[in-house]
């Protein structure tokens, strides 16, 4: 069976979010940039399934330029057999979604993963475009997957429970915990990657939909009013008849 | 031409989440000098969605199917783009929940419009330009998003718009087929797992939440934080490392890589306040955190705060909730 896994290259989980002067573009200097980690549960799930069906293939594919290398590498190194760089800085969500259905489609992959959303755009689009744009189904966020054959079982969230889904090949989902625990690499992972195949392709389609005119930082908070702990009951009339919330 | 706006239902209600969408379609189609039409999805009744009125929404379109009581993706894409050719709708508004955005993702390519999700505010087109606010950086940010197509998807953030209530208005109900077949029920699901909630109330619709971290010192606290949700009508919540060993299900897990809320009050027990979590919860209106250490990080980002022991400042505060009521 042949996985696809959709990762992408974000600000690591402890970044200071900053602006460039002009507020149009995210600051990257001294950012560290890390795979996104809801794509963290794509990568491990794939290899796990081509681990226990014996066979197969796991490619990844960003869409970037060459500065997300490394992460690419990195999820080699986690396991992934060879890797596609669609040579484009990802615009938006539409003009990545092109990008993947064409290249999965190219490649004839049965299984198309991705996180839920990117922590940066939080967008949680991109599955949803790309299995209409293959007229394929698409889960998301699916919890958990399990394969029989050509058949998976899915579980997908919704408000306040779950749906247990079941799809033939080939089918997008889109991945968030508990899926499984993902893996680190290890330095036998480390070293093989580096000559695992990374192929660079040109971007395809259309521009993009959608256009970031500015970028703000939320308002700071005017300081917390403290309360004295053995008089903690005033904090509910403060509630009340002050932040009236309760 | 009209606003389409999808209203989500479960159990015959319309979800609060899907009132606030509502309120958010009419006051665009009130921007656009036109009227707002709502197509609904799940389990609904005639008399609930008539009361959709009230919110300014003058037609409903209902079809009866009974299949479309759970969530498909494919049969409410095909649903909702049948609806949205009958008005011919230039701007769809729904609920930026899971559903929602499963359903806004497909249909951006079905009519070749442009979606932004994760919507905070009401839409400015000044300029000849329609622009939207969304969250960005996981809490941590947000970008003000130039929708570029003929057509336009948004996906409204819950919380971020007050439903508004006009007593008596009511929307007229019209019964509306979009010739679904069994194909387009093929990834119906299979079967459908309902959560017990503490109190019946859902985390992502709630508008008061109290939330435990590590400070609790185990499950067997729990107790604690159910105790004071209850009294105040809340729904429980809690940080990545409780969650992580278990002590709470990993839907309650609040934060960058769990999900996100912004209810009008977030209690914090315990927790410390690493920046993922205050990307889970900083656009709450008012956050209260309890926490003995003063150092604690999370009090930068409150309103309200007690440096004390959550174990003797709990009871104390859902005793005086219950006075209070």
């Amino acid at each position: 069976m042949k996985f696809l896994v959709c990762i992408s290259n974000v600000p690591d989980t402890t970044t200071k979010i900053t602006f460039t002067p002009d507020n149009k573009e995210f600051n990257k200097a001294g950012v560290q940039f890390v795979i996104n980690p809801w794509d963290e549960y794509a990568l491990t799930r794939a290899i796990e399934l081509k681990e226990a069906q014996g066979s197969g293939t796991v490619t990844v594919l960003n869409v970037g330029e060459a500065d997300t290398e490394p992460n690419i590498r990195k999820a080699l190194a986690i396991g992934a057999d060879d890797a596609i760089r669609v040579n484009a800085a990802p615009k938006d969500a539409w003009f990545v979604a092109q990008q993947i259905a064409h290249y999965a489609k190219e490649g004839g992959y049965d299984v198309i993963l991705m996180g839920k959303e990117s922590i940066d755009y939080n967008g949680f689009q991109v599955h949803g475009m790309v299995g209409e744009l293959l007229g394929i189904p698409t889960v998301a966020p699916a919890m958990k997957l399990d394969m029989s054959g050509n058949t998976a079982t899915l579980e997908r969230e919704i408000e306040g429970g779950k749906e247990i889904v079941e799809v033939n090949t080939p089918f997008v989902a889109s991945c968030q915990q508990p899926m499984c625990e993902p893996r680190i690499p290890n330095m036998r992972g480390i070293m093989t990657a580096r000559t695992k195949p990374l192929k660079v392709v040109e971007a395809v389609g259309e521009g993009a939909a959608t256009a970031v005119a500015e970028y703000q930082l939320p308002p700071k908070k005017q300081g917390v009013k403290l309360i004295d702990a053995a008089n903690a009951g005033e904090l509910i009339k403060l509630l009340r008849n002050e932040a009236k919330v309760i | 031409m009209s606003v389409l706006v999808v209203v989500e239902c479960d159990k015959g209600e319309v979800k609060k989440s899907s009132l606030e969408v509502a309120s958010y379609g009419a006051q665009v189609a009130q921007m656009l000098g036109t009227t707002a039409t709502a197509v609904a999805v799940g389990e609904a009744t005639e008399a609930n969605l008539a009361q959709l009125g009230e919110q300014g929404i003058s037609k409903v379109l209902f079809d009866n199917e009974p299949r479309l009581k759970d969530f498909v993706n494919g049969a409410y894409t095909k649903l909702i783009a049948a609806a949205a050719d009958k008005e011919q709708a230039k701007v769809i508004v729904l609920a930026n929940s899971n559903i929602g955005a499963s359903v806004g993702s497909r249909l951006a390519v079905r009519l070749k419009a442009s979606l932004a999700t994760n919507v905070v505010e009401l839409p400015k087109t000044d300029g000849g330009q329609f622009t939207v606010k969304r969250g960005a950086f996981s809490g941590k940010a947000f970008a003000d998003v130039v929708l570029s197509g003929e057509r336009k998807i948004i996906a409204v953030k819950k919380n971020s718009i007050e439903a508004q209530h006009n007593g008596g208005q009511t929307a007229q109900v019209e019964s509306f087929s979009a010739q679904l077949s069994d194909a387009d029920f093929a990834d119906a699901p299979k079967q459908v797992i309902m959560q017990d909630q503490a109190g019946g109330i859902l985390l992502p619709e709630a508008d008061k939440v109290v939330s435990g971290g590590r400070g609790m010192k185990g499950p067997e606290n729990w107790h604690l934080i159910e105790d004071l949700a209850k009294a105040l009508g809340a729904a429980t919540a809690c940080s990545k490392p409780v969650s992580d060993v278990d002590w709470r299900p990993h839907h309650e897990h609040v934060g960058q890589t769990g999900i996100t809320v912004s209810p009008n009050l977030y209690i914090a027990c315990g927790i410390s306040g690493a920046i993922q979590h205050l990307a889970g919860v900083n656009s709450s209106k008012v956050i209260v955190v309890i926490n003995k250490d003063p150092e604690a990080p999370f009090f930068k980002a409150a309103d309200y705060g007690i440096v004390g022991d959550v174990f003797e400042v709990l009871p104390k505060l859902t005793q005086a909730v219950k006075e209070l009521n």
